[in-house]
């Protein structure tokens, strides 16, 4: 099970490194819908080796709305708002993949000490993994000038969220389970219609523009 | 009973370098739904060309004759120090891969001072294109290299591959995998293969490689052209090592393997310049940075 779950952190990684490189909003929905479908196998490895129905349940929703569901409500936004690239981010792609690595070294380093209180057996990439794809979630929100990219980002940082309680092994109720879940899913809904709307109102997604308000 | 078999693998490599241009030659003819040149191609044109003469410009000093003699010679030195699969090199002792890696850049260099001293402003061009990219591409060798040296705690790369799946593939699969990616995306631009340079242009102004070596002819084109076969060669026994955990023990049959491994390289290096476009210029370095994380991330896991 460790060697499962270490390669599909690695895989984790690699998808964060890839939104971090990538200018294409479309490529990112899928990666991030990859993203989604790791999740659900990240959780089934690390968990404990009876599997309950509740938690195979609990897995399976998460990856039908995570993989599945936020990645369509996100590719019906770009089609509405008709934005397929990230021109011009704050900062560059190839200076945020180098970013990324240094995010992931520094998630190495801080981790040693969570590693020590960490459950045993979860292998010792997990936690720096979680770290790292709330890093790197919260630092495609600030580099990244598109609306969408931003939602991607934010999604990012849920998924980070999610592996950090799944390696902890911290079982939340099911009922706070599907609350966050269904959070996401508004929260996304939401910053869809909004995306929408600022497209029709402003003919652009650019976040940095909307500070400039006007009456 | 094992040096026999890396002395073995010495000569296999020199003999059989050139073929493996020729099979990723075949693989393209194939996919474009051609029948292609014949495999043994590259001996032939090595022969034909081993039979001609040279012009050398009045400008051109001793270094432009020295320098494809060197480009062989390190090529040579390489493939000597370079252990394939689980077979430990001919020569080896601990910071051989640092040896190697400045062997390789030493070749680079000459090929970079012959293409200069030409005198010729397109060469010049090329030579600045190949320093800046092997600029990028050296640091993801050597920390590829680190990483696997880490993760069996030996500096010498024999021992490194040697010892990479000694202890079960399990542990080391994350970083092995991570370092066989980065490998590929630097054999791919060390080689001038096709995301980073097209190795069939001779007339355009966007190549790398090609553009340096345009002046020279005869024999001395007929050393560069052996020693960029056998480069690859040992850029592509750095890989399988790292890729196949396939060890039996049995020195024969892991030569097998490892030469079968090499030439599996030669077909995937043929579909992935099949099935790509070459990369604008001002797009490679980004690619070659993504090697670097690849290997940092690497180094990072060996050293969790």
């Amino acid at each position: 099970m460790d060697v499962l779950s270490d390669m599909l952190v690695m895989l984790l990684v690699l998808t964060n490194l890839r939104l971090l490189s990538s200018s294409r909003i479309g490529a990112c929905i899928h990666t991030v819908a990859i993203q989604g479908v790791l999740l659900g196998a990240i959780a089934l490895a690390v968990s404990p080796a009876t599997l309950s129905i509740k938690l195979v349940a609990l897995t399976l929703a998460t990856v039908a709305v995570k993989a599945v569901l936020l990645p369509w409500l996100l590719r019906r936004a770009v089609r509405g708002a008709g934005v397929s690239r990230e021109v011009e981010p704050i900062v560059g792609f190839t200076a945020s993949t180098i970013v990324g690595a240094l995010l992931l070294g520094l998630c190495f380093l801080i981790s040693r000490p969570l590693q020590a209180s960490a459950p045993a057996g979860i292998g010792k990439t997990l936690i720096p993994g979680a770290m790292f794809t709330t890093l790197s979630g919260l630092f495609l929100i600030v580099s990244r000038r598109k609306a969408l990219t931003q939602v991607l980002g934010y999604l990012t940082m849920e998924n980070g969220v999610y592996v950090f309680g799944a390696s902890l092994a911290v079982r939340e109720p099911l009922l706070v389970e599907l609350g966050i879940l269904l959070d996401v899913f508004v929260g996304v809904f939401v910053m869809g219609i909004v995306i929408y709307q600022i497209n029709r109102e402003f003919d652009h997604i650019d976040t940095d523009r909307l500070s400039v308000l006007k009456d | 009973m094992t040096t026999i078999v890396s002395i073995l693998h010495v000569i296999l490599a020199l003999a059989m370098s050139p073929l493996l241009i020729g099979v990723i030659n075949r693989v393209k003819a194939g996919f474009a739904g051609r029948q292609g040149q014949p495999l043994f191609q590259p001996y032939f044109d090595l022969a034909k060309l081993l039979r001609k003469g040279a012009v050398y410009s009045r400008t051109t000093t001793w270094i432009f004759r020295a320098a494809p003699v060197v480009g062989l010679a390190g090529a040579m030195v390489a493939v000597v120090l370079v252990p394939l699969g689980g077979l430990p090199g001919l020569l080896a002792f601990p910071g051989d891969l640092v040896v190697l890696a400045y062997v390789l850049g030493t070749t680079r260099f000459m090929t970079v001072l012959a293409a200069l001293d030409t005198g010729s402003a397109f060469e010049g061009m090329g030579a600045s294109r190949e320093v800046q990219f092997s600029l990028l591409a050296e640091p993801v060798l050597l920390l590829s290299l680190a990483a696997l040296g880490v993760c069996t705690r030996s500096l010498a790369l024999s021992d490194i591959y040697a010892g990479l799946f000694a202890g079960g593939a399990g542990g080391v699969a994350a970083t092995a995998a991570m370092v066989a990616a980065a490998l590929l995306l630097v054999l791919l631009a060390e080689n001038a293969r096709i995301p980073v340079d097209d190795p069939n242009t001779h007339l355009e102004l966007t190549m790398i490689h090609e553009v340096m070596v345009l002046d020279h002819g005869g024999v001395d084109l007929a050393c560069i052209q052996y020693g960029a076969g056998v480069k690859l060669w040992v850029f592509s026994a750095l890989l399988v090592g790292a890729a196949a955990p396939c060890r039996t023990g049995v020195a024969f049959a892991d030569l097998a393997l490892g030469v079968g491994g090499v030439f599996a390289v030669a077909v995937v290096v043929g579909v992935v310049e099949s099935c790509m476009a070459r990369l604008r210029l001002v797009r490679v370095p980004q690619m070659l940075v993504v090697g670097g994380v690849l290997a940092i991330a690497a180094l990072l896991w060996a050293l969790r």
